[in-house]
């Protein structure tokens, strides 16, 4: 039997042979054989009794899944907006002459492979890459020679990182750095692993609701749907099988709280899982972490083992008679559109990452079509620290309406990237002061999908009643060509990451592309502005899922807040009517192809 | 009044919009009662032989020879019109836009099926007389400013008609749904 049949039929034994187990088989496989062979899809399938296109429309959906061998080790180097600014084309070129071969390409040994990938969660830290798992940041030439010499060398790469900021990095061997710029009040106020838990021996699950529902925390994703209504409304459902899910799949460009989260204050996160689960009446909890964050998954679970044999997890958690809960971790394999919660239950359950649509709610047909609750890990710690310090507590921080703090992640041309907690309510112009942004021609809130504001908007507050954000601020320098370096990287992010499922999504987020590129290589006219508007709310009408709806907003929001920029770009006719055309370089290549001379006649 | 002075061209186009443009039936004897053609296909002028009033342009430009002409229409003519998808897209020509365009000279003169045979010699038209071809296909409004549009494959006669009766008699012009409504 070859090595492949054989490997396959080990790891499908271990899942019990259940299709909903595909993603962890197709990982296995992955690292594994540095891509997936046909051959292990026709055994996967085989196994699973599923058919083969079921099986391969999953592999061929997620970044890090290859048809061709990726190399023995495998370079993905983020090529967000941010990571460009902080220098990552040179950092690729570098890549490039040492390992000896260009991006998308393996060496022809086969040793390394060299990839973009889009935004790795490290935007405070750029240029950073990832190296068969294993997260480098701050990049510079001279450690990217090191590091490619030393993979050369034969070296495990787990080996190269020796210097660690703080011990839970320590523990994970990873050089991430925390970069953790303010402490604010919730989330980093002190609290004792397990108290939260030990409460629940004298509330109902009622009572969490209520409790949850009275501090009015929204949710932190970035929707900021009301999280008690949500437990609510689900733990009414009928069906009394239920599930609770943990979104840490944060993929919004220039996000990076939840990886804080998860490496200072993870058993916060599982422990607001339980908490869920016994609100809504559920035994089982599913935690979704990005593929980018593997690095903390034995961390990770190290810690459910542990919260098992401290009861925190498993039979009558915590004393609780009768109240059964447990989590596991499911991986993703990179793909952003899974952060939309319905296109992450898909994923979790082993298929595409495809948004559902939306009636049916998760709360009433989520998770293997059971009702489930899914929450943002920033959530789920901030409900532990008000079951243990009170509804009414939390309540005294943010706004009337926007209760709480927030972790944004800022990053961008400012002083001090970083997380900070901070109160809802403070403004963008208190935010570019807290973070040393000097001069900014403009900010990015709430990531690509969010909103571009210019300096005359400094003054907006950051909450839900005016700007809301999932915690993604990137601050752009006057130095930037905001259209270059940002608009046109969110889009080429955008056209990357559509599922493809909606037309609109599908095709028009090229075409809004492609009109951009026109307008900056100065060959748009007039209506060109107004047409990329109207392309760009046939993108919020008729698009499923929040990807799709937003894919226009780094061009809208620029038209709205930047229009000068454009137009400046726009040509205009000579007095005679006749635009500037460039006919020698348009006849250019037809001409040399068939081998004659330009002669323009004038 | 002197009859209004109207000129036409077909560029990268199928002809389509003129035998539109004649599909007015027994109105182009009213038609000839209010303009004048200059240079145009429909009476075969080659050259400008004077300054116009009304350009109807179809087709976009897909040569040199395109552009040229375009623009000695906009010189010429004092409003100029897009007429039909291809002169305000690109229409099915521009289809080429998204294939480098050695790729297409290959497939139709060496590649294609059946160019293969009768070209052993494989050669590209090469003679300096021909046009040379355009990296891509343009609409008309990029390469000259172009004052209306009309739209359709080909735009219907009718729509032909009211739009030139409304133009030159300074007459609103009627868009029922069913002039845009093409299936």
């Amino acid at each position: 039997m070859s090595e492949i049949k054989n490997y396959v039929l080990e790891i499908t034994g271990k899942c019990g042979k259940c299709p909903s187990h595909l993603m962890d088989i197709l990982i296995a496989v992955q690292n594994k054989f540095r891509h997936i062979p046909d051959e292990a899809i026709e055994c996967i399938s085989k196994e699973l009794q599923m058919s083969k296109v079921d099986v391969e429309q999953t592999a061929s959906f997620y970044h890090f899944f290859t048809e061709e061998p990726c190399g023995k080790y495998t370079v993905y180097l983020n090529n967000s907006a941010v990571a460009c600014m902080m220098g990552r084309d040179k950092i690729a070129a570098t890549f490039e002459k040492e390992v000896g071969c260009k991006f998308g390409n393996v060496t022809s040994d086969g040793l390394i492979g060299l990839y973009d990938t889009a935004c790795i969660g490290m935007n405070d830290q750029e240029p950073a890459a990832l190296i068969n798992g294993v997260v480098f940041t701050s990049l510079n030439d001279q450690k990217v020679k090191q590091i490619v010499s030393a993979i050369k060398a034969g070296k495990a790469v787990n080996d190269l990182v020796t210097e660690f900021d703080g011990k839970e990095n320590a523990e994970m061997k990873s050089e991430v750095k925390n970069n953790i710029r303010k402490r604010g009040p919730v989330l980093f106020a002190e609290y004792k692993n397990g108290a939260s838990l030990k409460k629940l021996n004298e509330m109902t699950p009622d009572q969490v609701i209520t409790e949850v529902k009275n501090s009015n925390i929204r949710g932190r994703g970035g929707a900021g749907f009301p999280t008690g209504l949500k437990w609510d409304f689900c733990s009414k459902a009928e069906v009394k099988e239920r599930y609770v899910l943990c979104n840490a799949d944060e993929g919004e460009p220039g996000t990076f709280k939840d990886r804080v989260l998860l490496t200072l204050f993870p058993q916060m996160v599982f422990e607001g899982m339980v908490l869920g689960g016994y609100a809504i009446g559920s035994q089982q909890g599913v935690l979704y972490l990005r593929a980018e964050y593997t690095y903390m998954l034995p961390r990770l679970e190290k810690l459910l083992a542990e919260m098992r044999t401290k009861n925190l997890l498993g039979k009558n958690v915590a004393g609780k008679q009768g109240f059964d809960f447990d989590i596991r971790i499911q991986m993703g394999s990179g793909a952003y559109v899974c952060g939309e919660e319905t296109a992450l239950i898909e994923s979790a359950e082993g298929k595409r990452g495809e948004p559902r649509n939306r009636p049916p709610y998760p709360i009433e047909r989520g998770y293997k079509n059971k009702p489930t609750i899914i929450n943002n890990v920033e959530t789920l710690c901030s409900v532990v620290q008000i079951i243990d310090k009170s509804s009414a507590w939390y309540r005294t921080f943010g706004t009337q309406y926007s209760s709480g703090t927030k972790l944004l992640s800022i990053s961008g041309d400012c002083k001090f990237p970083g997380i900070y907690e901070i109160e809802w309510g403070i403004t963008i112009n208190e935010v570019l002061e807290m973070c040393g942004a000097e001069n900014a021609q403009a900010v990015q809130v709430a990531g690509p999908s969010g909103v571009c504001i210019s300096p005359k908007q400094f003054g907006r507050k950051l909450d839900f009643e005016d700007m809301p954000t999932g915690g993604s601020i990137i601050i752009i320098g006057q130095q930037r060509d905001l259209l270059k370096d940002v608009v046109l990287n969110f889009m080429d992010f955008f056209t990357d990451e559509s599922c493809g499922s909606c037309v609109p999504c599908r095709a028009l987020t090229p075409v809004l592309k492609k009109k951009l590129v026109k307008i900056m290589d100065g060959k748009g006219v007039k209506g060109d502005i107004d047409e990329l508007v109207k392309l760009g709310k046939t993108m919020k009408d008729l698009n499923r899922c929040g990807l799709g709806q937003t894919a226009a907003n780094p061009i809208l929001t620029t038209i709205e807040n930047f229009r000068e920029k454009y137009e400046a770009m726009i040509k205009e006719p000579k007095t005679d009517g006749v635009y500037a055309f460039d006919m020698a370089a348009s006849v250019k290549e037809s001409c040399d192809y068939a081998g004659r001379k330009v002669i323009i006649h004038n | 009044m002197s009859k209004a002075i109207v000129a036409t061209a077909s560029l990268a186009g199928c002809f389509g919009c003129h035998m539109s443009l004649l599909d007015i039936d027994e109105r182009i004897l009213k038609l000839i009662e209010l303009v004048e053609f200059n240079k145009s296909p429909i009476d075969d002028i080659k050259e400008f032989t004077k300054q116009c009033d009304v350009g109807i342009i179809e087709g976009g430009c897909c040569n040199s020879e395109n552009v040229e002409n375009l623009i000695k229409f906009r010189k010429n003519c004092k409003i100029l019109i897009s007429c039909g998808e291809c002169a305000i897209m690109g229409g099915l020509p521009a289809l080429r836009n998204f294939i480098p365009v050695s790729e297409c000279l290959e497939e139709a003169y060496l590649g294609g099926p059946t160019t293969g045979l009768c070209n052993p010699d494989k050669i590209i038209p090469n003679d300096e007389e021909l046009p040379m071809l355009l990296d891509k296909v343009y609409p008309c409004h990029e390469i000259v400013k172009i004052d209306y549009f009309l739209p359709g494959c080909p735009p219907r006669a009718d729509l032909l008609w009211d739009a030139l009766v409304a133009l030159l008699t300074g007459g609103e012009m009627k868009l029922p749904y069913e002039v845009f409504k093409f299936d």
